[in-house]
Order: structure tokens, then sequence, then C-alpha cells
């Protein structure tokens, strides 16, 4: 079993797509979306973004298993460090008669 | 794997095989495993700074765009295009080495050391600009403490600081702290990557790496390919978060 070579032709592909994504995210922050929403886009464009580089560039498409859960733990720690610091800010006004 | 065990040509392999693996494709695949454990690390620490400007954002949203939209936008997109097509040559490289041609592999190497080297000048020209307006925030330099000019209703000058409703300098400069935290240490990072990159060009010129053993490439190019995510998180974020209430 040899490794697998990505082909030229993906990589010019995934190259256009993040200038695109790019191009796109610029031209998306001068919008005024209503409801504040342009964090959300630009989030949207820059994880879109980072998925094709760690699959494509980093060929996590083609590695093995292994490697899959390694990204995918570090990810969700990513998400337990914010889940449990935001669930901790966001309470805190409840109790706004201790509060300063 | 197995299936070569009675005919054993790994006895004699390749020059760089470590003894205590079985053959290249293992070699391979735990230094691939190993630098991401590594990058798993990394995303850990640059994940603390991201947390720390989510909080403070979410603390004065009016300052840190206020921050946000001194800095120049189209040095930071033209910064994230030279970051993008670094990438671009370093997979090209990695291409390269494992179809064996060493002269593009060499020309990728160089481009991409070239790349990030464009990018840490355009880096620096920035920063300069950040020192000349006195928005390097706390006193880190004696005589040039954060103190920027705060522009008066309707004047444009970019050089003074344009406070958006709500917000106040002292804010600001909470702004500043982790834009300077945060693109230094990725400029940090950039600055590793093109040691290693030099590296990688003068093994390369000598020849060390070829479609067997091309680890080396591989796993530089996964941490460059890193630094470049980081970077495609950093640019909206710290550039593009306030310029819609411009209009």
């Amino acid at each position: 079993m040899s490794e697998h070579i990505v082909p030229v032709r993906i990589y010019v592909t995934i190259f256009l797509t993040l200038l695109v994504g790019t191009a796109l995210t610029v031209a998306a922050a001068r919008v005024d979306f209503p409801y504040g929403l342009n964090t959300l886009v630009a989030m949207t464009i820059a994880v879109a973004k980072a998925t094709v580089v760690v699959l494509y560039f980093m060929h996590v498409r083609y590695s093995t298993r292994l490697v899959w859960v390694i990204v995918g733990a570090a990810l969700f720690w990513m998400a337990i460090l914010f889940a449990f610091t935001f669930a901790d800010f966001w309470t805190r006004p409840w109790l706004s008669t201790q509060m300063s | 794997m197995a299936s070569h065990a009675t005919t054993a040509p790994e006895v004699h392999g390749h020059r760089a095989l470590q003894h205590h693996f079985e053959n290249m494709e293992q070699q391979r695949e735990a230094g691939t495993l190993g630098m991401w454990i590594f990058l798993v690390t990394e995303i850990m620490f640059f994940g603390g700074m991201f947390l720390a400007y989510t909080l403070y954002r979410s603390f004065y949203p009016m300052a840190f765009a206020s921050g946000s939209n001194h800095l120049d936008i189209t040095l930071g997109a033209v910064n994230t295009g030279v970051l993008i097509l670094s990438s671009f040559t370093m997979a090209m490289a990695v291409y390269f080495t494992q179809v064996g041609k060493q002269r593009p592999q060499v020309i990728c190497l160089a481009l991409t050391l070239v790349l990030g080297l464009t990018f840490l000048g355009i880096k620096a020209v920035e920063y300069k600009s950040k020192w000349d307006d006195h928005l390097i925030p706390g006193r880190l330099f004696a005589g040039n403490p954060f103190d920027p000019v705060v522009a008066a209703h309707g004047d444009e000058d970019p050089h003074k600081l344009h406070l958006l409703e709500g917000a106040t300098v002292k804010q600001v400069e909470m702004f500043y702290w982790i834009y300077f935290a945060m693109t230094g240490m990725h400029a940090l990072h950039m600055i590793i990557g093109a040691g290693l990159l030099t590296f990688l060009l003068i093994y390369s010129l000598k020849g060390r790496f070829d479609p067997e053993y091309h680890s080396p490439v591989e796993v530089i190019g996964l941490y460059w390919h890193f630094v470049d995510i980081v970077w495609i998180f950093l640019f909206p974020l710290l550039y593009l978060l306030g310029r819609h209430y411009l209009h």
C-alpha cells in the first residue's frame, strides 16, 4: 500500500477556491447584514476555507483513520474550551444581585 | 504491510530508514501522526488566544470594531493572498517530491520561502504604521506609549483613531493587545517556518528527498498549512469586523 498522491488539478482548484473565498469575505464585510450576521458570514467562509486546506493541502482526506481521530480530538477540545467559558460568562448576569 | 514479510525487501531498506521502524511507509505514517499531535497542541495554544479575542470582543464590540477599522484592509487582504499562494507552492513542493522531480521541488520550496518572507515584510510595514499612530498597547516602548489621537466627528484623517458610538480609547487598547499578541505569535510561527523552509531548501538542493523519503517536506508542509489556517481566521476577525458600521 503506497500513499495517495494528490493530483495537481486538485491543488490548483483548492488554491483558486481559497482566493475566491478571500475575495468573498472582503466583499461580505462591507455589507451590513441584518441581525449582526456579519460575523457568522465571515466565520462560515473562514471555516470553509480552513476545511479545504485541512482536507486537501494537508491530505487529511487521504490520511489514516488515526489522523482523523487526532484532528477531531483537537476540534472537540476547542469546543469544550469555548462552550464552558461562555457558559460561565453568559450566565454571570443571571446572578445580577451579587455582581458588581 | 505484512504481505512483504517473507520476501523481506526492507532488510536493506532505504538509507533514511530508522532501525526502529519496519519500513518507510510505517516511518512516514508515524512521522505524520506525530506532526498532527504537535499541531493539536498548536491548535490549543492559538485556541486560548481566540477565546480571549471572543470574550473581549463580546465585552467591547464597538471598541473592537473601531480598532479594526484602523487596520489596513488592503495590506491584510494582499497578505492573505500571499499566504494562500505560499500554501499552494508548499503543496506543490510535496507533490514534486512525491513524484521525484527535484528541480521543481527546489523551485517550489524557494518560492514558498520568498512568499513567507514577503508576508513578514508586509506585516512589518503594518506594524510600523501602528507604531507611528501610537497604537502599540501599554508602555512596551519607552517614549511611545499607547496614545492615539482621537478624530473629531467628520475628520477623515486615517492616522487618527475613529471611535464608533460606545467605544473608549481604553477599550481599543485591549483590541490592540490582542491584535499584537495574535499577529505577533502568528508572525513568530512564520519566522520559524521560514527557518524550517531554509533547512528543507538546503537538503532539497543536496537531493536528500525522494518518493520513498519525503517526510520532512510533508510534515513541514503540514506546519506551514496550519500557520496559513490561523491567518485565514485572523484576517476576517481582526481586519474585517467593523467595516459594515461605516455605511
